[in-house]
């Protein structure tokens, strides 16, 4: 288990423990967390898992793939460059800790 | 509104529904109602990504286990809804017990369309639930000839990549229209996918009907042909098409046709009583008429204009319908409804494994947009088809044309 932080919109941080190999999408799911709408269950089909990486853990995170690039230009909230789908990210033991930043909106 | 809500429908809609109340600050009590024993579960990697061993079913939950204990939602999951008395506000359990509502959501969903002529040979399988996938894909596993896949559409061509592509099973696609998918996709794409299923060495038999069923000792051995062939067979999925679960509506006085009949709000003619998803029949902008539409877009959004309806806001459901396949490595999305569109331009080498085809109706305008592994396209085709702007044929066909400036225009 690897522990995964979600700051949340309104400035609150939430730490959710994720088993290795899961997403973070999944694991925020499974942990409750509110604004991962992931309409499309994880298919990179949907752009609603969109969150922000820390940049602190910019160098845990493999970069995206060209199709989570793609689809990164059709989410909702602003783009930025630490921009991810939420379920194109695996989680594994290095990344203990890895903070994501909720956006504001997924639609 | 602070009353009882219940939900008959533990799945995309019937989920999106609840969560969404109590987001938008219901408080009075829910309740949701399931058939199915699983905790409620994601339904497109039925036949992809668990189908090919890739997810577990943890990883497809709609919401995490404590969540509706957490939000105040009581589940009741594996039971069956009997009847709804209207006059009493009330649904009746199979159990007979009785569950009072103040507002009550329809989402039901769909099941397949059974085979006419009765119970089927072991071996032959249809796929909805959890259950389905996990039996089909147990007797894939130990399937020692070859496979048949009744259907050509979206569910059977998937069926059929996860088979052939990760199984290696011999497999045979059966479809009674003159092409592949013919609902739901341009004859453009259905070319190219089948194209593609054909070099996979998936076998493609079109325009040709399935008479027969046949069995040995209760077990399937061959599928028989309208053309005479006969195709041995192992395992025989049937992907026919689904009939909506609209009975409870019907014994209820509700209007239904081939689904059950709500209005932009997803109301029924019952205003205590709204439908969410592949079970009804929606007034939709896009399809210029009436329209019932299997996918989880549909699921969703019903259900979250239903939420907002019930909670007093002025909501009407008018979305881009969406829907997405992945086959062979292809990611396969559509924006829009291809039917009733009479001309098509290409954009980049969808051929060659990335571009789209355009779709415009008989008064020139954009009606939907299919991609083929090149997700930005899709996305700006979702912007385009809500924004009712329908990009000229000259821009479209030159892929260096960035078509964004489209939308960025004033109207």
């Amino acid at each position: 288990m690897t522990r995964l932080i979600f700051r949340l919109p309104d400035g609150s941080t939430r730490a959710v423990e994720a088993t290795n190999g899961t997403s973070v999408m999944q694991a925020a799911i499974q942990g409750n967390i509110r604004g991962i709408e992931a309409e499309c269950g994880g298919a990179c089909a949907c752009a609603t898992c969109h969150v922000y990486v820390d940049e602190a853990f910019a160098g845990l995170v493999p970069p995206p793939e060209p199709d989570e690039r793609d689809m990164l230009e059709g989410v909702a909230a602003e783009r930025r460059s630490n921009s991810r789908l939420a379920c194109q990210i695996t989680m594994n033991e290095e990344m203990d800790g890895l903070t994501v930043q909720i956006p504001d909106r997924q639609f | 509104m602070g009353g009882h809500v219940v939900a008959i429908g533990a799945s995309h809609a019937g989920v999106q529904f609840v969560a969404a109340l109590r987001e938008l600050g219901h408080d009075g009590p829910i309740t949701l109602i399931g058939e199915e024993v699983a905790w409620p579960y994601q339904r497109p990697p039925l036949s992809k990504a668990f189908m090919a061993g890739s997810t577990a079913p943890d990883n497809m939950a709609l919401r995490g286990p404590d969540f509706f204990d957490m939000s105040g939602i009581v589940t009741r999951l594996g039971i069956a809804v009997r009847a709804i008395d209207r006059a009493r506000q009330q649904v009746v359990l199979s159990d007979g017990e009785t569950v009072d509502y103040d507002a009550l959501l329809l989402a039901t969903g769909t099941r397949p369309r059974p085979w006419p002529g009765g119970p089927m040979p072991e071996g032959v399988f249809a796929l909805r639930s959890l259950g389905d996938a996990a039996c089909l894909r147990t007797a894939a596993e130990h399937a020692s000839g070859p496979v048949v896949i009744v259907g050509g559409g979206y569910i059977g061509l998937e069926l059929a990549a996860t088979l052939r592509g990760k199984g290696g099973h011999d497999v045979t696609v059966v479809e009674a229209a003159p092409r592949l998918l013919a609902r739901a996709a341009s004859s453009d794409l259905s070319a190219l996918v089948a194209r593609r299923h054909a070099e996979a060495g998936v076998r493609l038999r079109t325009d040709v009907g399935v008479t027969e069923i046949d069995a040995r000792d209760g077990k399937v051995v061959a599928v028989r042909l309208n053309d005479g062939s006969v195709l041995p067979a192992a395992l025989v999925v049937l992907g026919i098409g689904v009939v909506p679960n609209q009975e409870l509506a019907m014994e209820a006085g509700l209007p239904c046709e081939n689904g059950i009949i709500v209005d932009r709000q997803c109301q029924t003619l019952d205003p205590a009583i709204f439908a969410a998803g592949d079970c009804t029949l929606h007034p939709n902008r896009f399809a210029g008429g009436m329209i019932r539409l299997e996918c989880v877009q549909n699921a969703h959004d019903q259900a979250r204009t239903a939420a907002a309806v019930l909670m007093g806001q002025e909501a009407s459901y008018d979305t881009v319908p969406w829907f997405w396949s992945d086959q062979f490595g292809m990611k396969l999305q559509t924006a829009g409804l291809v039917e009733g569109s009479v001309r098509s331009v290409p954009r980049g080498a969808p051929e060659g494994g990335r571009g789209a085809f355009y779709h415009f109706g008989p008064d020139g305008c954009l009606k939907a947009v299919e991609t083929v592994n090149m997700p930005a396209e899709h996305m700006l085709a979702r912007k385009l088809l809500a924004a009712g702007v329908s990009p000229p044929a000259d821009q479209i066909a030159d892929p260096g044309h960035d078509l964004r400036g489209l939308l960025s225009k004033p109207l």
